[in-house]
């Protein structure tokens, strides 16, 4: 691991789907394993340039999802590196028996990538908006789940992933995400990482909540409460170390995520504690409910998503820990 | 090319030693999909025994041609074929799905030396066909893709998908096969959900379709070769079958897709088969 912090805390200007498909085309001009798939999104994943370089290793299946992943598993099996996407809804819950068979009970090697994550979705509203897919895809025995949280974690974890076996489930935001990492930062797949150093009480937060956690950080600092701020983008495998030393050292934990509280970061977060360390636990995120549209800073006051949910969060967490102690 | 009488004869002993064998093995645990695995047994003495390009002391051969058995609950009839072509010992049959097995219910190419592929669901196995035909495209490999895929799967959306597809990109080194024996577990595939016209259906979907008489080995053969000088389409042929043929307990049987089987009645099956086997071969 090798990671620089960006300054500024600003929207990149490289899209995620923009370093994606540049990485992927990287990727694919030195090994010829590479393949890509989609259900009629690759216009939407910004994909086009791969297809027009790589014609014949980009499978634009039509809208059959289901079939996508099969077809992904099978050109593994004769030894391909497939990357295969639809939004998340549709990349998981939509095809969930094909992932859980074709890929990975036939212990096939399938990156699957669903994009718009939870509120991310906006306009597409409900029917396309997963605040399900994580929970879903964590019932999958030896799934790697990855949330990357910008560009620079991205590229890192789409070039570590095509020379690792096995099926992973990448959640990926398709515009512009607030720059967190410095470009050629380098990530350990199962290590959180903690971006900010604080003593009051941790936050383990994913992709957008990652950005709206140091936001809440330095709302809590200006009442000299100390939150530590870590960016848990691997769901699965979770690193439980971590978890069991900021709940020894801060005493309280509050997760974040873009997501239900089922099954999500929450829960695995709450599975870990409440095993090894139990500690006052807080979770933000949609709680039990279905999507609808608007704009993302609506979706994220309406679902509770936003840098004062967190804060509110915290200081309800600390507040749990002094009645622990009285 | 002709086939001669010799080989047609080598084939028919092999598919009554398949079904000899797939009786054994499911009467040794007392149960099993017997009929599904029964109509697939002269395909599978075909392709095991003429027309699979194969090494069985190397599975793994990456310029084999693969079989996917969509159909997955056939496996007790795939496996026979295996152990009989040498790919495992053939007293391994009869751990058929007993604890710690390689030789589970539905094929499991992680498990069983010669399974080229993992199935089970239903329909699945078509779209993972697909994937590996492409595959061995973009290797510039000439081998085939062989799919088998039951009537009762026809059902299932992800084998329309999966044909699309494969019609799409012209994937004329894939060929399917429908073990079309017209029953399913709840009864009769026309009372159910009937496929109708399936061979039709295929034709619409942009493939060539065959038919085959799938208890004559010889037919069967013969429209494999046909479907191999097809170019620019994938081929499918429908096997016009008996669930649970050549087993005297559960040929024509309703309730025969998973069956008790007691002693007695496989002994009475297998002394039929033995009978048969000495006619073929005349010893």
């Amino acid at each position: 691991m090798s990671i620089k912090l960006a300054q500024g805390g600003r929207p990149d200007e490289l899209e995620m789907r923009t370093c994606y498909c540049n990485t992927l085309m990287e990727l694919a001009a030195r090994d010829d394993r590479i393949v890509v798939l989609d259900a009629d999104l690759m216009k939407s994943m910004g994909m086009m340039p791969f297809k027009l370089k790589y014609p014949d290793r980009a499978f634009d299946v039509g809208v059959q999802e289901a079939n996508m992943i099969g077809v992904a598993a099978g050109l593994s099996a004769t030894g391909k590196v497939p990357f295969a996407h639809s939004f998340g809804p549709f990349a998981t819950r939509r095809c969930f028996d094909q992932v859980f068979l074709s890929a990975a009970y036939a212990r096939l090697n399938v990156r699957i990538v669903g994009s718009d994550p939870g509120i991310t979705a906006a306009y597409n509203g409900g029917t396309h908006m997963p605040f399900e897919d994580l929970g879903i895809m964590r019932n999958v025995p030896g799934i790697t789940i990855i949330e990357p949280t910008d560009a620079a974690m991205l590229k890192d974890i789409v070039i570590q992933t095509a020379d690792l076996y096995g099926v992973f489930y990448i959640r990926l935001l398709r515009r512009n995400a607030v720059r967190i990492y410095e470009d050629g930062s380098r990530f350990e797949i199962g290590k959180a990482v903690p971006l900010r150093d604080g003593t009051d009480a941790t936050v383990f937060a994913m992709g957008y909540l990652v950005n709206e956690s140091l936001r809440a950080a330095d709302m809590l600092a200006e009442d000299g409460i100390s939150l530590r701020v870590v960016n848990m983008f691997t769901l699965k495998p979770i690193d439980k170390e971590m978890i069991i030393k900021c709940a020894e050292e801060t005493g309280a934990i509050v997760t974040a995520e873009n997501h239900s509280i089922i099954n999500g970061l929450g829960s695995a977060v709450a599975e870990v504690l409440s095993e090894h360390c139990p500690v006052p636990l807080r979770r933000v995120g949609v709680r039990d409910m279905f999507g609808e549209v608007g704009p993302v800073d609506y979706l994220a006051k309406r679902f509770g998503l936003t840098a004062e949910d967190v804060a509110r969060n915290v200081r309800e967490a600390i507040e749990l820990k002094a009645q622990r102690k009285r | 090319m002709d086939i001669s009488a010799q080989k047609i004869k080598e084939l028919k002993a092999f598919a009554i030693k398949i079904r000899i064998e797939t009786i054994k093995e499911t009467a040794d645990l007392g149960f099993g999909h017997l009929g599904g695995a029964m109509s697939v047994v002269e395909l599978l003495a075909v392709l095991y025994g003429e027309v699979m390009k194969i090494d069985p002391k190397n599975p793994d051969w990456p310029d084999r041609d693969w079989l996917i058995c969509s159909k997955g609950h056939a496996g007790p009839a795939v496996y026979a074929a295996l152990a009989l072509k040498g790919y495992f010992p053939l007293e391994e049959l009869s751990t058929l799905n007993k604890p710690g097995t390689n030789l589970p219910s539905h094929c499991d190419r992680n498990k069983t030396p010669g399974i080229d592929m993992t199935t089970g669901s239903l329909g699945q196995g078509a779209s993972l066909a697909v994937g590996v035909a492409l595959g061995h495209r973009l290797d510039k490999r000439d081998n085939y893709t062989y799919l088998i895929l039951g009537d009762g799967e026809l059902q299932e959306g992800q084998v329309w998908e999966a044909a699309m597809l494969a019609a799409h990109h012209g994937l004329d080194r894939l060929i399917a096969f429908v073990d079309y024996n017209k029953q399913q577990l709840d009864g009769y595939v026309r009372d159910i959900n009937d496929p109708g016209d399936i061979s039709g259906k295929f034709e619409s979907f942009g493939w060539n379709a065959y038919k085959a008489d799938g208890r004559d080995v010889a037919d069967i053969l013969d429209r494999i070769k046909s479907a191999k000088l097809a170019k620019g389409k994938p081929s499918v042929i429908v096997l016009d079958t008996i669930k649970g043929q050549g087993c005297t307990f559960a040929e024509g049987k309703l309730d025969n897709h998973h069956m008790t089987i007691s002693r007695e009645q496989a002994e009475e099956a297998l002394a039929v088969l033995y009978k048969e086997l000495e006619e073929v071969t005349g010893q």
